[in-house]
């Protein structure tokens, strides 16, 4: 946990001091990104301060009517991280530095997907934060910088082509024709002695992207390309070896038939209400769970095997498997034993939004009992999906497809859909396994069970 | 009070702000220029420009000195003679001609300039007083461009003997004996031209060496001319005061204190940005020690302030501060621009002339990188015997592994013009093999930078 401070920035209206008007927060308040702090008014305008960064309000520095000098520290927020209140003291005497350092990484690592992995500390990615604060929602009109509006987006970002904190080789005339079409020569890639970029490489850059024209024919790539395993993809790597080296594992396979659900789920999908979320198979399986563990409660465990106590859970706590640019994550639907259908369906929806924007935060990715994974829609039979440690029981969920059932006197075609369950059989017996399948199977061919209350 | 709005205010017409005004009224901007003083600020009115016009003609002078003697060209003439408030007034119509053509360009870019002391009311608000009365300006864009003054020492303030360098470019005679605090290129500069017109020249320096922002293999040259030329070079040395007369320099050496008889007293002890005076008060404006804090587009903490020149720090450079202007010009007018030079070239007009450009062996090492390094000396080029200018070198700095050019330096008579093509080299990014394998013309002093870099490959022909 650190401290971020935000201070009053300059809000573009040439005055050195403000009157705060209102507090949107106050101490105690969770924020999120881009939430607005505080409105503070000068004599040309009212302008709303933002909040850079995800945090809980732990102090405000002034009250509304307090006239305040742009540049004095107005709130400090409790974030995850480092924080940047430490930080203002070294960027003071370290500044050329720092700021180059800021500069050298704050666009490779917008790359999308790298994001997380790039940026080989706290340092960076805080100082480009740091750079971002001073932004203000204008809410009077008031022109953007010119320089931005001209500005073209590049092309196509991806890892910067020379080792890191070299500066990119142009001759001032290439590096203006770069700047005039918002190029970052950073990107791209010199062919010329030294690495210096020409005129040609631009063009091969506006043509290709980042990489050097590609040669014609086939080739054969030498290449090795190391990828440090960092952040998440660090995080995943960590917790699948342990499932794997740790846990005993009965995996077990069964067919559901789903035409009955898929009727009903059609039903319910053409009458439902226009605010609620349109139903997908998941929050029918999640209630199913929800319901065959009453039967099997074993299944629903978190299990230390270093202090050798499973934890058995009254709360069904269902993870759910998303996949996202960053990488796996699993949001958590909380108590699914209390919730209806639709409210699943509303929940699931608004964590996959949230995982997938990046805003989810660690309570919602965090605390599962048991798992749903899903490749369904990508096709396969059977997968044997890993346990989410410590959990002991992960439902794994397989394409649902029309197939030929003989029904005892012909074959009828039927929605058919395998489940791929995998245990920790250090405390589910494959007995219990196929008995809490099998309840689900039938839960899911039978839907109506599902909500009757016994 | 007159009302004035206007996209874009300059406060300062130097190198920095005259050069932003220009390119922005090429780009179509409604732009003010608000000097109190003459335009060109320091470099055209008291800096660069006639501190050059005094050395030329103390230069012309030491030739004659030489003649009247026994010359090795077998030229021999009669004892010289000196008037230098006649070379002060050559000096002034030359800095005239030039400021009121800073004038002409302005005008002719469609610029207003406004003679008058700016000072800010708040970030987007100037009040200018004039001779006619106050000046209101509202403007949506301001560059700060006020540059800065000499450093004065606190128990030595300027005025009667103690001059600063904008008082020896005005002097009508040479003093009799002429002490010099601070052996920085202003002072070295100065008292080497002041040393040919006759004076007898002392420079006392507080630091163990002379130029101490160059390395000291670049300053030997010029270390050894001074002697040559009978000025005393006093190191490690502080200046404590002008004695009770007033006619000696008083300084401290080792604990010991000694007299210096002086008529005049210079202090170059470096300059300092100028920060107060013009309502920085009103602003919130970020430092960076002693001078505005700048972004690499220009920008100041404050939206829509912009700072040039002098003002942001070192290197005070007139080509900086003009390479600023013209970048924040083209900002404003909507261009993406960053600052991305590859070098600034520095250089000391001392006799021999000292240029830097880019990296030295040292900084180039403590930068982290595997160097190749070589000189190539005067006395082994054409060109610079048969202008008796054979003391000094090209030096040429260079990555071990690629061969790319980090930096260039040259020391010797008239190295100075050698910065157009070291400044080229770097910012296109050249080579050793690139600098070796382009035709320098004979016989030419430029030779020695192709012969520097053939010697840094291992092969140069000339040695």
């Amino acid at each position: 946990m650190g401290v971020h401070v935000i201070k009053l920035p300059d809000v573009g209206e040439g005055v050195a001091e403000a009157e705060l008007v209102e507090w949107m927060v106050k101490p105690g308040d969770n924020v999120m990104e881009d939430q607005v702090l505080a409105a503070v008014m000068t004599d040309k305008a009212t302008v709303e301060i933002p909040s850079p960064v995800i945090g809980k309000v732990i102090w405000v520095g002034a009250k509304a009517g307090d006239t305040v000098a742009v540049g004095s520290p107005i709130v400090k927020l409790e974030v995850d991280g480092a924080g940047n209140a430490k930080e203002d003291a070294a960027t003071v005497k370290e500044a050329p530095k720092a700021e180059k350092k800021a500069a050298a990484l704050s666009s490779p690592a917008r790359g999308g997907g790298v994001r997380e992995a790039d940026g080989g500390g706290d340092s960076s990615r805080s100082s480009s934060r740091m750079e971002r604060a001073p932004s203000v929602a204008l809410r009077a009109t008031a022109p953007p910088p010119a320089g931005e509006q001209k500005r073209v987006a590049p092309a196509m970002p991806t890892a910067a082509p020379r080792k890191e904190g070299e500066k990119p080789l142009a001759s001032p005339a290439v590096r203006k024709r770069a700047a005039d079409a918002g190029v970052d020569l950073r990107r791209v890639a010199g062919t010329g002695p030294a690495g210096r970029i020409g005129h040609e490489d631009l063009d091969a850059y506006f043509e290709h992207g980042s990489s050097p024209v590609a040669p014609r024919g086939r080739r054969a790539d030498a290449s090795i390309k190391e990828i440090p395993i960092i952040g998440l993809r660090r995080k995943i790597a960590e917790k699948m070896t342990i499932s794997r080296s740790r846990i005993p594992d009965i995996v077990y396979v069964d067919e559901v038939d789903m035409t009955a659900l898929e009727d009903l789920r059609a039903k319910l999908n053409t009458g439902k209400k226009p605010d609620q979320a349109k139903l997908t198979v998941l929050p029918f399986l999640m209630r199913a769970m929800a319901k065959a563990i009453e039967d099997q409660p074993q299944v629903n465990s978190l299990f230390d095997d270093e202090a050798g106590i499973v934890r058995q859970y009254g709360g069904v706590h269902i993870g759910v498997a998303a996949q996202t640019d960053g990488g796996l994550v699993v949001p958590v639907v909380r108590h699914v034993e209390a919730r209806g259908l639709w409210d699943c369906a509303a929940e699931v929806s608004r964590l996959a939004e949230s995982a997938k924007k990046g805003t989810a935060t660690r309570e919602e990715l965090s605390g599962s009992t048991i798992t749903i994974t899903s490749l369904g829609a990508l096709g396969g039979i059977v997968t044997t999906p890993v346990i989410n440690h410590p959990e002991v029981a992960i439902v794994g969920v397989n394409k649902m497809q029309v197939r030929p059932h003989w029904d005892g006197s012909a074959f009828v075609p039927r929605r058919m859909m395998n489940l791929s369950c995998a245990f920790d059989h250090r405390i589910v017996d494959g007995w219990n396994a196929a008995v809490f399948v099998q309840r689900v199977k039938t839960l899911l061919e039978n839907p109506a069970m599902i909500f009757i209350q016994e | 009070m007159t009302d004035l709005t206007t996209k874009l205010l300059i406060i300062g017409g130097g190198p920095g702000g005259y050069v932003c005004g220009i390119r922005a009224g090429q780009l179509g901007i409604d732009t003010i220029v608000v000097d109190a003083e003459a335009l060109g600020g320091t470099c055209l009115n008291v800096g660069c420009i006639p501190s050059k016009a005094i050395i030329h003609a103390a230069d012309e002078f030491e030739k004659s000195t030489h003649f009247a003697n026994s010359s090795v060209l077998g030229i021999s003439a009669g004892k010289p003679s000196l008037d230098l408030s006649k070379t002060v007034a050559w000096k002034d119509g030359i800095v005239k001609r030039l400021t009121t053509g800073v004038g002409g360009l302005l005008k002719k870019s469609k610029v207003k300039t406004i003679k008058g002391w700016a000072s800010f009311v708040d970030g987007k608000t100037v009040d200018v007083k004039t001779a006619e009365g106050a000046t209101r300006i509202r403007a949506e864009n301001v560059v700060i461009a006020t540059g800065s003054v000499p450093v004065e020492l606190p128990f030595m303030k300027f005025g009667g003997n103690v001059i600063s360098s904008t008082g020896a470019l005005a002097l009508n005679a040479p003093p009799k004996n002429f002490a010099i605090v601070g052996a920085g290129y202003i002072g070295l500069e100065l008292g080497i031209a002041f040393a040919k017109f006759g004076s007898k020249v002392t420079v006392v320096e507080a630091m163990d060496r002379i130029l101490p922002t160059y390395d000291a293999e670049l300053t030997k040259p010029v270390a050894k001319r001074l002697k040559d030329l009978g000025v005393t070079v006093i190191l490690g040395a502080k200046a404590k005061g002008l004695s009770k007369d007033g006619k000696a320099l008083e300084i401290e050496q080792n604990g010991k204190t000694e007299a210096i008889a002086a008529d005049k007293v210079l202090v170059t002890v470096g300059r300092k940005p100028l920060t107060e005076g013009w309502g920085h008060d009103k602003l919130a404006l970020d430092m960076d020690g002693r001078h505005l804090k700048i972004n690499d587009r220009c920008e100041t903490s404050m939206r829509g302030i912009y700072a040039i020149g002098d003002v942001t720090g070192e290197p005070m450079l007139a080509h900086r501060a003009m390479a600023q202007g013209e970048m924040v010009a083209e900002i404003i007018a909507g261009h993406n621009r960053r600052w991305d030079k590859a070098a600034i070239a520095a250089i000391c007009f001392t006799d021999p002339e000292i240029i830097s450009c880019g990296l030295s062996p040292d900084e180039a090492k403590a930068a982290g990188h595997k160097i190749k390094t070589a000189n190539f000396p005067f006395s082994a080029n054409g060109r610079a015997m048969t202008m008796e200018a054979e003391e000094g070198f090209v030096r040429v700095v260079a990555r071990e592994d690629n061969h790319l050019l980090l930096g260039l330096q040259a020391v010797g008579r008239g190295a100075s013009e050698l910065s157009a093509a070291f400044g080229l080299a770097l910012e296109m990014g050249a080579r050793l093999e690139d600098v070796a394998g382009t035709i320098h013309a004979h016989p030419t002093q430029g030779e020695a930078l192709q012969e520097a870099a053939l010697r840094t490959l291992g092969h140069a022909l000339h040695i």
